[in-house]
């Protein structure tokens, strides 16, 4: 039987240092070191680093992505393959090391409204997992008349690149706890729990243009059909995110690192189901796009005898009617559904809060309504551009006040309604 | 202890001034309690003061709605109150409908905190219900001894602005609205929980039943396209470079109207996307693209209709709440009604 070993290394303190290294739990970066490796693109004209830690006075605005570090612990293999390694060898097997405890998060001048805030103390904390995190932030500055698409492309690639070459620093030293995971084919899946109800899960990933594109083994997922993937897969780095959507309900790149759907697929694994596999449909604009999509995901999962499955949304909107038409083939084909979304119910929760409904849909979990309203105090350190705050989704004019507190949507707090449910935010209707 | 001004509606019934011969009253007001307004004081023990009482006939209400508002809301300015209590109305239609209507007003326009009560069943609940809390009562005025003090309870806690609990600990007709709340588990764990109890055949309870839509009827065809004005507009937030009224990119909260009347085509440049649900490059490339405004000149000019609308409106349908959406649909529908436009082309994106 194959397996996936996750070594995870636990990070309490990152520092800046002569030297790139972790030592006892301290992961100290060299500065120069990391910012000349990030300017090998050309697109590039200068990086700057700066820590933001739990508890601390810091807001990080305008935030495109966050990435865990994780790198293979195999030569001539990596974590997310297709950007440093030919994307043709087996992902999710093997050993992968991780930064436990840390994130890369990039930011840097606006490319487009999508990107979010993330504050590292105060209200707005509450919202994210990332005001939990050792966050190492990557500010980028593209050079003068870049365009958005290679601006975005220049900002993803450097956090990927960062995060993989902090993690490479793992390889020399042992880590603090070790995951084991099977990798099984379906057959022996089936012979090992043949009483098991059989469960997929369909994980949506929005392909739509800028900052609304995710990249399956670094492909750009607007060119492909749905992917059936290992569990582990997800963990390696096969979908890496573009998706700003709104920063609420964008999954990060951490988010597909750290999917908590799959973790907790998996705990009940052998117990209450048999977990099958992953299918990671895109999420295109059209509708004979999502209706070709949408019945590939449920033709790959009648192939596999699926009786149950989860669905969850990337995004919103749009997406949405992507959700009810995967729902309605499933429970018309007797595979048991529950989606897994969030809501846009307006600041006074009184609008109907999906864009598309089916009355197949009838076990929904929702993780919040963006829309709402949050005031955050003022913090002693921007790390990037307040301003931004006014022109990015959840803000608007005069959300930046004049004590520098901010008044805005709970849209615009990075991971806040997460629907791959990795937060505890739901509605309830009173 | 702080003595809360209190200003009570109630109907000609409740007012003394008669049954349903009196129905067509135009609104009075007394300063000080009526009737049940001594209920009001005594359960609150002296708490609250009811320093004026507004009675109006329930047809009166009923049928001039508008004006109902119009002169009652100044009378309560003027009596500076803390809060309105309004019936309760129990079953009575008309009664609860002037008693929603009024609490809903008083919040939205004075900002006063105001409580009414009455039946599920009652028109009123469905008017006001997403605006203002109302209380659960039956459908018989018998009960007003134990509905008053739990009107006096739940009100003191909406002045102190002490946290409102839900509708069946605090006893009000449940909104429909939706707030945000903590779970003990995460929503990926909710979801797997529910698959598991429903793959099992167990009971589970979805958190979010399907909403139910509005549908909007088409207009009748237009009879003579050539004669015809029509416009375009768009969601998809093409607004003049820079964006001068600043619409949002996500939840817009106003739409705007640009003139084109003297513009063949949206150039690079002077016009922009301020959308933030697709990707603009393409539309910043060339507008017309969204708001197709070269395509619609050259039909005007082969004169397939009469004339273009001189103005376009537009706002940002990103996650926009449906709410907002209704209201900026029903204000462009007036503006072009009243302009004489009979056809309108709107893009989505």
């Amino acid at each position: 039987m194959e397996e996936f070993i996750l070594k995870r290394i636990r990070i309490r303190e990152i520092e800046f240092g002569e030297k790139t290294e972790i030592s006892g739990g301290v992961l100290s970066v060299n500065r120069e070191e990391l910012s000349d490796l990030l300017m090998e693109d050309s697109c590039i004209a200068n990086v700057d680093l700066a820590i933001a830690r739990p508890g601390e006075s810091k807001r990080i605005i305008p935030v495109k992505d966050v990435i865990e570090p994780r790198c293979k612990n195999i030569d001539g293999q990596d974590s997310f393959p297709g950007f440093f390694t030919d994307a043709n060898f087996p992902s999710g097997k093997g050993e992968t090391l991780v930064l436990d405890g840390m994130a890369v998060v990039t930011s840097g001048k606006l490319v487009n409204f999508q990107e979010g805030l993330i504050d590292m103390s105060g209200p707005g904390a509450e919202y994210s997992i990332f005001s939990r995190k050792l966050n190492l932030v990557l500010l980028i500055e593209p050079v003068k008349g870049l365009g958005k698409h290679e601006h975005e492309r220049s900002v993803r690639i450097a956090g990927l690149k960062a995060a993989h070459f902090l993690a490479s620093y793992a390889k020399k030293i042992s880590c603090d706890e070790e995951e084991r995971f099977s990798v099984s084919s379906l057959d022996k899946l089936y012979k090992k729990a043949p009483d098991l109800p059989r469960v997929v899960y369909v994980c949506q990933a929005i392909a739509q243009g800028l900052l609304h594109d995710n990249y399956f083994y670094g492909q750009n997922a607007q060119g492909c059909l749905p992917v059936l993937m290992y569990p582990t897969e997800l963990m390696d780095g096969a979908v890496i995110s573009g998706n700003c959507a709104a920063p609420c309900h964008k999954h990060t790149t951490y988010h597909h690192q750290n999917n908590p759907i799959v973790e907790d697929l998996l705990k009940e694994h052998d117990k209450n189901i048999n977990f099958l596999g992953v299918i990671v449909p895109p999420v295109r604009t059209a509708l004979a796009e999502k209706e070709r999509i949408g019945y590939q995901v449920f033709k790959l999962a009648q192939m596999m005898g699926a009786q149950g499955a989860i669905i969850s949304e990337d995004g919103g909107g749009n997406p949405e009617a992507d959700l009810m038409i995967v729902a309605r083939h499933f429970e018309k084909n007797g595979i048991k559904t529950v989606i897994i979304t969030d809501e846009y119910a307006g600041s006074d929760g009184a609008s109907p809060g999906l864009a598309d409904v089916t009355p197949e849909a009838d076990a929904v979990v929702t993780n919040g309504n963006g829309n709402q309203k949050v005031k955050l105090p003022p913090m002693d350190e921007t790390i990037g551009f307040v301003e931004t705050v006014e022109h990015i989704t959840g803000g608007h004019e005069g959300s930046l006040l004049s004590d520098g507190s901010i008044e805005m949507e709970i849209a615009g707090i990075m991971g806040s309604t997460n629907e791959l449910g990795i937060e505890n935010l739901k509605t309830i209707a009173i | 202890m702080k003595t809360l001004k209190v200003v009570h509606y109630i109907n000609q019934f409740f007012g003394k001034l008669g049954g349903e011969e009196m129905a067509s009253i135009p609104p009075r007001f007394e300063d000080g309690p009526v009737g049940i307004g001594e209920l009001i004081t005594s359960s609150s023990h002296g708490e609250f003061e009811v320093v004026r009482t507004i009675i109006c006939g329930d047809n009166y209400a009923a049928e001039n709605l508008e004006e109902f508002k119009k002169v009652i809301l100044p009378w309560i300015e003027e009596a500076g109150p803390d809060l309105v209590i309004a019936g309760p109305a129990f079953a009575a239609g008309r009664y609860g409908t002037a008693c929603g209507i009024l609490c809903q007003e008083v919040e939205k326009t004075l900002g006063i905190p105001s409580v009414t009560a009455m039946h599920p069943v009652n028109p009123g609940v469905d008017l006001a219900k997403k605006d203002i809390f109302i209380l659960e009562t039956g459908d018989s005025a018998r009960q007003i001894a134990r509905v008053v003090p739990q009107m006096v309870s739940f009100a003191r806690k909406l002045v102190n602005q002490e946290k409102i609990g839900l509708p069946g600990e605090e006893g009000y007709i449940p909104r429909g609205i939706r707030i945000n709340v903590r779970d003990q588990r995460r929503g990926s764990k909710r979801a797997v929980d529910m698959l598991i109890d429903k793959l099992q055949g167990k009971n589970f309870e979805t958190e979010l039943p399907m909403p139910v839509f509005d549908r909007v009827p088409p207009a009748e065809a237009i009879s003579d396209l050539y004669e015809a004005v029509i416009a375009i507009g768009t969601e998809g937030g093409i607004v003049p470079e820079g964006n001068p009224d600043r619409i949002e990119a996500h939840n817009a909260s106003k739409w705007c109207r640009y003139s084109i009347s003297d513009l063949s085509r949206l150039e690079k440049g002077k016009y922009e996307v301020a959308h933030g649900g697709y990707d603009p490059v393409p539309a910043n490339d060339d507008p017309n693209r969204v708001l197709p405004l070269d395509a619609a000149r050259v039909c005007e000019k082969e004169k397939q209709f009469a004339r273009l609308y001189g103005y376009y409106p537009v706002t940002v349908g990103n996650v926009t709440a449906v709410r907002s959406a209704e209201k900026y649909g029903k204000e462009i529908g007036e503006m072009l009604k009243k302009d004489g436009v009979q056809g309108v082309i709107l893009t989505s994106t």
